[in-house]
């Protein structure tokens, strides 16, 4: 699916270019667009070495550890595959704790190393597995507790309460997060079912290379 | 609340960059060599996420300065006003799958124009709050671990997306209408 979004972003934005008669903006935004790519890598490059620095003693300390067994029954709940006693389990909490709280600088290096422990898990280190599809699930849902940058922006316009939209944004992001959980579920089941269901006679479930 | 919300913010990482050092330290954990090490492993991290989002922002960038964008902005627009949504709030639902800068100036400036107290600025941080940028996130978590296969996961991120959009308008009408 990644594969036709991105030809699609790029084939689309060619034939608008070319028809509006401005073919060379595709050079310009190509540019623009690597450029900012890898300026956005850079930003992270302070974040990630600071807080995967930080996580590792934090791992190192059992802390995580401890973190993941106080709240193992929500986490054996979403991620049922991944062993209770994994490190993973840790990473994925102090991922979803500091999204709770807002503290987005510090919730994408804990998300990538729970990525990264899960892929220890993982059999197809090409293909995401089930687990890390959930992650990423509840990460793009973005369950947020405090939406603390729009706060700030409403108080910038001089807001009459600027925080009035916390309780709007809670239950939005709760209904946004259940949806997503659902979604995560049901696909994760009819992936499954499709895995193991047996090609029918006669018709290869794949087509054959050979003649 | 809001100074309860301010004062959480502001002590929320101190907090946790004190206490994880001091709590190791206790644990006789040797904590600037544990630091150093997964530092390494961060900066590894950082760079192995470069060739995803280069590739990623240059198909967004050329789709966006093309015009493209504008355009089915403009025509799911038409689309979604038949059902009662505001006209203004729409690009926002198109934009903020796609980009984090880009949807957040846009919900600024509808803040801006039409008072952060309107339905319109309401409904604007609500979403703004309440979905992420579901590429990107993508982009950089599979990237980090080298994963070129997806399966399912933009599917259910966008329809996340999407019942976020659709919520947060449904809520603010609901509380403020």
């Amino acid at each position: 699916m990644i594969n036709t979004i991105w030809l699609a972003l790029i084939l689309i934005g060619f034939v608008f270019a070319a028809v509006s008669g401005n073919v060379e903006i595709v050079t310009t935004a190509a540019f623009e667009g690597a450029k900012t790519g890898v300026s956005v890598c850079f930003g992270l490059i302070s974040v990630l070495v600071f807080w995967m620095g930080m996580m590792r003693i934090a791992e190192d300390s059992g802390l995580l550890k401890k973190i993941a067994k106080i709240l193992s029954p929500l986490v054996t709940f979403l991620f049922p595959d991944v062993p209770r006693d994994h490190p993973a389990l840790g990473y994925i909490l102090s991922n979803m704790s500091a999204n709770l709280l807002g503290l987005g600088n510090a919730a994408t290096p804990m998300g990538i190393k729970a990525m990264q422990e899960l892929q220890t898990l993982n059999p197809d280190k090409d293909v995401a597995s089930p687990a890390m599809c959930t992650l990423l699930a509840l990460n793009t849902a973005s369950i947020t507790l405090i939406p603390t940058t729009l706060i700030a922006i409403r108080m910038n316009y001089n807001s009459a309460s600027p925080t009035d939209i916390v309780g709007t944004t809670l239950v939005a992001t709760f209904i946004a997060t259940v949806a997503a959980i659902l979604a995560d579920r049901w696909c994760r089941r009819w992936n499954l079912h499709r895995d193991r269901t047996p090609p029918m006679k006669g018709i290869p479930s794949k087509p054959s290379m050979k003649g | 609340m809001l100074a309860f919300i301010n004062l959480i913010s502001s002590w929320a990482i101190p907090l946790i960059i004190a206490f994880i050092p001091l709590f190791a330290f206790t644990r006789k954990v040797p904590v600037y060599e544990s630091f150093i090490d997964g530092a390494k492993e961060g900066f590894d991290t950082a760079v192995q996420i470069i060739p995803h989002l280069v590739g990623m922002m240059v198909a967004i960038s050329v789709f966006r300065a093309s015009g493209a964008l504008d355009f089915f902005v403009g025509w799911t627009g038409s689309f979604l006003q038949l059902l009662g949504v505001p006209s203004e709030i729409i690009p926002l639902g198109i934009l903020r799958p796609l980009t984090g800068t880009g949807s957040l100036a846009f919900a600024t400036d509808l803040i801006r124009e039409h008072g952060p107290d309107s339905m319109i600025g309401r409904m604007a941080s609500t979403i703004q709050g309440s979905t992420d940028t579901t590429l990107y996130v993508l982009t950089v978590y599979m990237g980090a671990v080298g994963i070129r296969n997806g399966r399912y996961a933009l599917k259910v991120g966008l329809f996340s997306d999407a019942v976020g959009f659709i919520a947060a308008i449904a809520v603010c009408l609901f509380f403020f209408g």
